[in-house]
């Protein structure tokens, strides 16, 4: 099995996934370069979070326009996974792979700090080792993630129950005290209509090991490899 | 031919570059100002001579990249 990771000019967590996919959950990692139009090899795709140009125009604007990304929106159209996090899930969307948008934070900062979220989807790949409902702690870090979606888009969503994540108190309190950048709704992450599809603002591959204070993301990970190993076998 | 793009946040997408700019407004004791919106201004050179050509392809580039659909609006201006 082997998890491709996009890397793109500005990717700055490219590392960080490459080194939890293949350290903590023992599986075969690769980088591609954002030029790269091949996937031959590959099983699944990680797009990972950083700033890619600069954030220039909007962001994940102009990376969703690299050679790699018409292979990414095939990819994921075959309906094998594909994990945007952060600015991969920005990416995403302005690729129109995800629906909506993520615009500047309600408060104007840039929020670097740990997260509570709320499972709202344990259907799929990526969240079937969470309970529904189960709270989990994903550190946030962005200044664009306040998500967006005109409200068919939002009631689509919610009616085929695509939120995978939402922001939370500790207890699991969905509410606007625990809404950290103004999602519609609390979103922290969104599912396609296939479900192979993941793209979240928290960085759960900054939860991986224990070492880091928290092992919540690696579950997520780990899900989106078995469910691999499932399919292949 | 040089074209002009400006991109706006539409009415109801939250925009708080704007609002932060109106409360500094306010503080400033501009108290006429009942709403800022912040958008961008992007300038071209073109080099085709066919200003109906130059507008479709515009409007296609404002589509695909300049302008985010689902949250901006954009206007052309071609001189």
């Amino acid at each position: 099995m082997t998890i491709g990771v996009v890397v793109f000019p500005g990717s700055n967590c490219d590392h960080d996934v490459y080194h939890v996919i293949k350290h903590v959950c023992g599986e075969d990692a690769r980088f591609l370069w954002h030029k790269d139009r091949e996937l031959s090899g590959i099983d699944g795709l990680v797009l990972p979070g950083g700033f890619s140009y600069g954030d220039y125009l909007r962001c994940g604007a102009i990376a969703r326009v690299s050679p790699i990304m018409a292979e990414v929106r095939r990819f994921a159209e075959q309906g094998r996974p594909v994990l945007g996090i952060c600015n991969g899930f920005q990416v995403l969307v302005e690729a129109g792979i995800l629906p909506g948008a993520l615009v500047h934070n309600r408060d104007q900062h840039f929020i670097c700090r740990p997260m509570h979220l709320r499972v709202a989807s344990a259907a799929s790949p990526y969240t079937q080792g969470y309970a529904k409902g189960q709270v989990v702690n994903f550190p946030i870090a962005h200044a664009d993630g306040n998500y967006q979606a005109l409200p068919d888009t939002i009631q689509e969503l919610e009616d085929n129950d695509r939120v995978a994540f939402r922001y939370a108190r500790p207890d699991g309190t969905v509410d606007d005290a625990a809404n950290p950048n103004g999602s519609i709704h609390n979103i922290a992450g969104i599912l396609n209509a296939g479900r192979n599809v993941l793209g979240l603002m928290p960085h759960p591959e900054r939860a991986a090991e224990p070492e880091l204070g928290c092992t919540d993301g690696r579950a997520l990970f780990m899900g989106m490899i078995s469910n691999l190993v499932e399919h292949s076998a | 031919m040089k074209a002009k793009v400006t991109v706006t946040f539409k009415h109801g997408v939250l925009e708080p570059q704007g609002k932060a700019i109106l409360h500094a407004l306010h503080n400033l004791g501009y108290a006429g100002v009942d709403n800022v919106r912040v958008g961008k201004l992007i300038e071209m050179d073109l080099n085709g001579a066919d200003p109906d050509k130059a507008k479709k392809d515009l409007e296609a580039m404002c589509q695909e990249l300049l302008a985010n659909p689902v949250i901006e609006n954009y206007a052309i201006e071609i001189a």
